[in-house]
Parts: structure tokens; sequence; C-alpha cells
């Protein structure tokens, strides 16, 4: 399939991009804390590091890719206002940003609006050193310029004359909250963003967020009165090709989409997994180099919706053809009688060669591939619900 | 104003109880934030109503909001309800 002839922006995708050969950190959050696995060169024995923070709601756990020293943790307790921890020596030592995301004090404050918490956190452009993007729930888009320790709304995006209609007034009912997700970096131009809302759908801008606007066409909103509507969609994670940044894929509530622009249309390639598997789920990857491999973590989106593994028989489901045909990737993981769910932040990849596969799940266990899914092992079971891994590259 | 700490914020403050100053509840947490930072906004939102979970007692009586005035001598009480596994 020749992936480069429908925009001429797009680079060519190249398999020789850098393969990262030193040690990973598997950054986890949990429900009760941050566990930190460190692995060796061979990422085959891992070395716990934590908990940090036990007994903390802790969302998302990310490392700045430019100093990769520097992690910011997204978290708060089931009773105390939401806050961020800052660690500029991989969690050695921690400090909690100064003014972490809130939105402006209003003069009528029964109608002011209220973080409730962070849930996504995105490192900036590489040229953009020390920024930061922080999504939250209710869904607003919060920014950082120093390193994470102070933050600003992002007013393009939460004072929009539409924010009320696209995120129904920050309440559309999501049980854990609406939320604003997967922020994505244009690697060629940082004014140029993407963001995801659940129960919103996929918002693009190109003036570094002073203005937005839908990018939905094509995606199902089943659950809509118009089935295909301008914003509404429900996206559960969206990921923006790293090498080759107009190579768009989401897992949607309804389904696992690619889009190449410019045609700014959605195209469900979720159609071609087996229909006895479908094609829901959370979190989906993709591969560092290659930008028509990705990874997905199918669960049963039947009926009142188990969000399970598809008959108790959990699986990781690879393309390797930009979604043509998918593969079952099962081998070590539980035979029958797991009913697993990884939820849109517990899935991760390194950029080895070849690439790693990690997820986690909620009822606590941490697997990892060394072989871009074809073998799972399992490295930690007993954690609490897990909400996020990430992937941590070191210094070979 | 003598100000007792529950546990899920003595990691700010390091002990259970502490000395603040203010001749109202709002300028009690001024000053708390102000020696323990940060400490604040884990209590009271960015629209200054108290989180759902945290109560404030001022001798043994629910404060009635963040304008209500203190003298020296008052004893204040901060708390917070568990729930939830």
């Amino acid at each position: 399939m020749d992936t480069t002839s429908s925009n001429p922006v797009r680079p060519a995708p190249s398999r020789s991009a850098p393969s990262h050969t030193g040690p990973v950190v598997l950054l986890v959050g949990t429900r009760k804390g941050v566990f930190l696995f460190h692995s060796d060169a061979s990422r085959g024995r891992w070395t716990l590091d934590g908990p940090h923070f036990l007994g903390h709601l802790s969302y998302h756990v990310v490392l700045d890719p430019r100093d990769r020293r520097t992690l910011l943790v997204a978290s708060k307790t089931g009773h105390l206002g939401p806050t961020l921890f800052r660690s500029t020596d991989l969690g050695k030592n921690w400090q909690e940003a100064k003014s972490p995301p809130a939105f402006p004090k209003v003069d009528d404050s029964e109608s002011g609006r209220v973080v409730d918490h962070t849930f996504w956190l995105a490192p900036g452009h590489a040229e953009e050193r020390d920024v930061w993007y922080a999504g939250t729930s209710p869904p607003a888009l919060f920014r950082s310029e120093d390193g994470g320790d102070s933050w600003a709304p992002v007013s393009g995006f939460n004072d929009h004359p539409k924010w009320g209609t696209w995120t129904e007034n920050g309440a559309d009912g999501t049980p854990d909250g609406s939320i604003l997700h997967s922020i994505n970096i244009d690697p060629r131009d940082p004014q140029h963003l993407y963001v995801g809302c659940s129960g919103g759908g996929v918002f693009e801008s190109r003036d570094g967020g002073a203005d937005w606007q839908p990018l939905n066409r094509g995606c199902l909103a089943d659950f809509s009165p118009d089935k295909y509507p301008e914003f509404g969609q429900d996206p559960h994670c969206l990921r923006a090709h790293p090498l080759a940044p107009d190579v768009l894929w989401q897992q949607n509530h309804c389904g696992i989409y690619r889009m190449e622009r410019p045609t700014g249309e959605w195209a469900r390639v979720g159609d071609n997994m087996p229909h006895d598997v479908g094609d829901i789920g959370f979190p989906i990857e993709l591969h560092p180099r290659d930008p028509d491999t990705a990874w997905v973590f199918p669960m049963d989106g039947q009926e009142v919706w188990p969000r399970t593994s598809p008959d108790g028989r959990p699986a990781v489901f690879r393309t390797r053809d930009a979604g043509a045909s998918w593969q079952r990737c099962d081998a070590g993981l539980p035979r029958e009688h797991a009913w697993l769910t990884v939820l849109r932040q517990s899935m991760a990849v390194d950029t080895a060669d070849p690439v790693g596969v990690y997820f986690g799940t909620t009822t606590g266990s941490l697997w990892a591939s060394r072989d871009e899914g074809d073998s799972f092992e399992r490295i930690a079971e007993g954690l609490p619900h897990v909400f996020s891994v990430e992937v941590a590259e070191l210094s070979p | 104003v003598n100000v007792a700490i529950p546990s899920p914020l003595r990691s700010y403050t390091g002990c259970a109880e502490v000395e603040a100053s203010g001749a109202t509840i709002a300028e009690l947490l001024d000053d708390l934030e102000r020696l323990y930072p940060g400490i604040r906004f884990r209590m009271i939102d960015e629209q200054d109503r108290i989180r759902t979970h945290m109560r404030i007692f001022v001798n043994r009586e629910r404060a009635n909001g963040l304008n209500q005035t203190l003298r020296p001598e008052d004893d204040v009480q901060i708390l917070q309800a568990l729930s939830g596994g």
C-alpha cells in the first residue's frame, strides 16, 4: 500500500528512524498511587520503585522526553483537591506544582467551573522546551510554560463560544467525569494541536489553541439521533503518528478509525476486525516508525457494555497494513476466564526494535511484549486498578 | 489561631496542629497557604468553595463560610470525611 501519495506534506515513513537501545521505565498510574518499573536494557528484568503517593488517585505519569529526567504526575485523593507533582530526578524527589490547572475565578462562584482532576498530560513540542499541556475533567485544556510548575487555561478552547455545546457544559454524564484527553502536537508545527473530548469528539487547532474546529466527519455516534453529527462523538483515544503526523488513528466508542489528512474524513478500519471480537475498546497505540502498524485491546461492547475482554479471552490485536487486516496477539495471555479491562491511557509502546508493547489492567496486572505483540509476559500483578501506563526511555 | 490539621493534609504541615493568623477564615486560609504552599487548593476550589468532603469548625461549631470572623483565641478544626474504598 502506498501511504505517501495522499498528502504531499507528509514525510515518507521510514523504518530507519532511530530506535531506542537503552533501559526503559514503565510509569504506572493507579487508583492508589504511582509505581515505576525499571527495566534492564533487554527489557526482560524489571525492578519496582514505589509506590509513590500511596493512596492518591494518579491518573497519568509522564516523562519529559526533551530532558529524560522530569516526571509529572496528575493526582488527587478521593477527597482533596487535584494537584500535580513534579520530579526533576526521575522520581527520587518530588515537589508539588506551584499552581495546578484551575479555572479562573468568576464573580458568581456558583456558576464558576472547577477542575475535578487533571486527566491527561502531554509534553509540548520539541522546540518549546518547558511547555506542557494538560487535559482535565470537566473537559478543558491548560498550558504550562515552566515545566509544569504553573498552569494557565487555554482560553481559546475553554471559553470557546461552542464549549458548552461541544462538552454538554462539561457534564455529559460520563461515569468518571467527562474529560479532555489525547492531546497531540504536530511535530512539524507547535501551533497545530488535536484533542479528544469524551462525548464531544475530536477537535483541531492550527493557531496554538486560539480557535478550534471539530474533526469528526465519517465517525459514527450510534448513541445520537444524528448518527454522523459534526461533533458529539466519543473518541476514547486519539493518536497522530510521530513520523507521519497527517496519519491519525482513533479508538472510538463506535469503532476503530483512521484518517489521512488532508481528507478530514475518518474511515472505520475496525470493520476489518473479526466480527466475533468487534472493534470496541479504549486504547490505541502506534508503531513509532511505521504509520501502518497499530495495536488495540478489544473489549466487549455488546448489550450493556461489559467492557471486558470478549468471552473472557484477552488479546491485543495488531494491524500492519493500516487496518486492512488484524492479527490476534494473545501468546502468553490467559487463555480463558480473564475479564480484563484496559483503559485508554493504560497501553503504551516504546521505540526499541522490535517495539515493546505494554498494558495494565483495572485488575492490577501489568503485561509486556518485547516482540511487537507476538508474545506477552506478566511483569506485575496485585497492583491497584491501573489508570495509565507510559514508557520512559532513558539514555543508553 | 490554633488550627487542627487532618491527616491527609499533614504532608504539608508536618504536624497535627499549627498556629496561623487571620481575622476571618479566608484570611486564615491565606496564611496557611503562605506557611504551607499548596494546602489551600486541596481544601478550597478555584471558586472559593469549600470542597465537598472538607469541613471547617470554629470552637466545635461548623463554620458558615469563609467570611466568618475569628478571634485569636478561637480553635479551628479542619476535618475531612472519608468515603468509598
